[in-house]
C-alpha cells in the first residue's frame, strides 16, 4: 500500500487537477478514492477523499448523491469533533441527558478532523492519521503468537492480554460513538487506526509490533445519526461478523469487545442502555443485518 | 511579514502580516468602509483567532470558492473574513472577526500581491508593530470569550480547532 502509484491529476476535482502537490493513492472503494497529500501547510499531512463522478448517472441524480454523501460523512465527524464542547443548539446533547457529559473529551482525538471541503466538487479533506490499521495490528500479534510455539506460555500470555487491551478499547470506543447519536455503518479492523502516542512515535523500531496506542475511527462515508439500539446493534453485527471472518485465530476474544461496550468505560453505552443494545444484538444474531420489513 | 502559499493553490500566494498593538485600527476600518482601492486586504481582528490553521481554512476556502465562482461576499478579502464564520450572516461576520474601531491586534492578509510593495504599504499605513504569526504570538492575543460566543464552544483553545474549523468549512451546507 506505500508503492507509489502514479496519480493521475487532471482526474481530480478543482483545486487539486492543478496542485504542484503530491498524491499518493491509498485506497479505492466502491465509491471514492482516498489519496494523501497535503493541507493548509506543505509539513501537514491530509487525507483525501473524493467522490467522483459517475458517468452513468443522471448527472442531476449524481449531484445530488455526491453532495448528499460527501454532507452526511462530514456532519457526522464535525458534530463529533464538537463533542462535549460545543454548546450550540443543534442538537449537540447526548439521547440521555444525565450522561450527556460524554467523557472529560468527547469524541476527539478518536476521529478525524474536517480541514475542508466542497460538496459541489465532491471531496473532503481530513487530517491524517499516523499510525496502521487495526487489522494489520493484530495481524502482526497473531504473527508472533504464533511465532511462540506452544499456546498459553509466557510471552503468548503477555500476548493475549495486550490484545485483550486493544480489544477493550475498541468496545470503548464504538460504545462512545454510539453515546453521541452515531452509528459507523461500517465497523470494520480495517475501519481503525492505532496512532501511536506522540511519545511513542519517534522510536519506531520499540512501537513496531505494539498493540499500544489511540484507537481512531475512520471512513464515516456509511454514518448515520441514528440512537436506535437496532441501529446499534447492526453496527456491533457487522463488525462482529467482519472481525470473525478477518481474525479468525483471535475470534474466541470478541467478547472483550461487547464487555466494554457495555461497561461503557469513559462514558459510552453504560448501564441500561449498553445492555439492551446487546440484548438486540442477540436477535440480529439470529436473522442477520436486515430488518425485517415487517410492521 | 511571511508570504504563505497553500498547498494546492500556487497561484494565490498569501501576503500576511501580524500587527501587535495597533493605535488606528479606525482608519483601517473606514479605508474598507469607504471601498479604498489601495486597501485591498483581509484585516482580521486577531483577539478571535486560534491558530495559523484556523486563519489559514478560512483562506482555502474563501480562495477556492473565488477560483468556482461562487463569493458571497466583494472580494475573496471580505471573504476571508466571511470564512471564518460558522454561520451565514456576512455582516455578523464583518463585526465578528473584522477589524473594528476597538480592535489591538490585526492579521492583514492579501491574496496575491509582491510582498515588498505590500509591506511597504502596510507599514506606512498600520500603526503597530510587526510581530511574527505563529500560534504563540495569536494566543497571547486571543480573547476566549469572545472565540466561545462566536463558535458556540465550552473551551476556546486548540483542543475546538477540529470543530471550529470543521463548522467554517460546512457552512452553508
Amino acid at each position: 500500500m506505500t508503492e507509489t502509484t502514479p496519480v493521475l491529476k487532471d482526474r481530480l476535482p478543482i483545486p487539486f487537477n492543478t496542485s504542484p502537490e503530491p498524491f499518493t493513492l491509498v485506497a479505492q472503494g466502491a465509491e471514492s478514492l482516498l489519496y494523501k497529500t497535503t493541507f493548509l501547510s506543505p509539513s501537514q499531512p491530509a487525507a483525501l477523499k473524493v467522490r467522483p463522478v459517475k458517468k452513468w448517472r443522471h448527472p442531476t441524480l449524481d449531484k445530488r448523491l455526491t453532495r448528499a454523501r460527501i454532507l452526511a460523512e462530514a456532519r457526522v465527524l464535525v458534530k463529533l469533533s464538537g463533542e462535549g464542547i460545543a454548546t450550540g443548539s443543534g442538537g449537540r446533547k447526548v439521547k440521555d441527558p444525565k450522561k450527556g457529559d460524554v467523557g472529560a473529551g468527547g469524541m476527539r482525538g478518536m476521529v478525524p478532523a474536517v480541514l475542508g471541503l466542497d460538496w459541489e466538487q465532491g471531496w473532503l479533506v481530513t487530517d491524517w492519521i499516523e499510525g496502521g490499521t487495526v487489522k494489520e495490528a493484530i495481524y502482526r500479534a497473531s504473527r508472533s503468537r504464533a511465532g511462540t510455539g506452544v499456546p498459553g506460555v509466557g510471552d503468548d500470555e503477555a500476548r493475549v492480554e495486550e490484545l485483550t487491551q486493544l480489544l477493550r478499547k475498541m468496545g470503548e470506543v464504538v460504545g462512545k460513538l454510539h453515546a453521541c447519536g452515531v452509528v459507523h455503518g461500517d465497523l470494520t479492523t480495517s475501519n481503525m487506526m492505532l496512532r501511536p502516542h506522540a511519545t511513542q512515535a519517534r522510536s519506531t523500531s520499540t512501537s513496531e509490533g505494539s498493540l499500544d496506542g489511540d484507537l481512531v475511527l475512520i471512513d464515516f462515508g456509511l454514518a448515520t445519526q441514528s440512537v436506535s439500539e437496532e441501529d446499534r446493534a447492526v453496527d456491533l453485527y457487522v463488525l462482529e461478523r467482519a472481525f470473525g471472518s478477518t481474525h479468525p485465530r483471535e475470534e474466541d476474544l470478541f467478547a472483550c469487545v461487547l464487555e466494554a461496550y457495555a461497561q461503557g468505560e469513559g462514558s459510552g453505552m453504560k448501564g441500561k442502555a449498553g445492555k439492551t443494545v446487546l440484548r438486540k444484538l442477540e436477535d440480529v444474531r439470529m436473522r442477520g443485518r436486515k430488518k425485517s420489513m415487517v410492521g | 511579514m511571511e508570504t504563505i502559499v497553500l498547498p494546492h493553490l500556487p497561484g494565490q500566494p498569501l501576503q500576511v502580516c501580524l500587527f501587535a498593538n495597533v493605535q488606528n485600527a479606525q482608519f483601517l476600518r473606514q479605508q474598507l468602509l469607504d471601498g479604498n482601492a489601495n486597501f485591498e486586504y483581509a484585516f482580521l481582528d486577531a483577539a478571535v483567532l486560534l491558530s495559523r490553521q484556523h486563519v489559514l481554512a478560512a483562506c482555502f476556502r474563501a480562495i477556492n470558492d473565488m477560483l468556482q465562482g461562487r463569493l458571497k461576499s466583494k472580494n475573496v478579502h471580505s471573504e476571508i473574513v466571511f470564512s471564518l464564520s460558522p454561520n451565514n450572516n456576512i455582516s455578523e461576520s464583518f463585526r465578528r472577526f473584522g477589524v473594528s474601531e476597538t480592535t489591538n491586534h490585526i492579521l492583514a492578509i492579501k491574496v496575491g500581491g509582491d510582498q515588498a510593495q505590500v509591506e511597504e504599504h502596510l507599514r506606512q499605513h498600520v500603526e503597530g508593530q510587526m510581530v511574527a504569526f505563529t500560534d504563540g504570538a495569536l494566543a497571547g492575543m486571543r480573547d476566549e470569550s469572545r472565540i466561545r460566543k462566536a463558535y458556540k464552544v465550552d473551551i476556546a483553545s486548540v483542543q475546538a480547532d477540529a470543530f471550529i474549523i470543521g463548522s467554517m468549512a460546512l457552512k452553508g451546507s
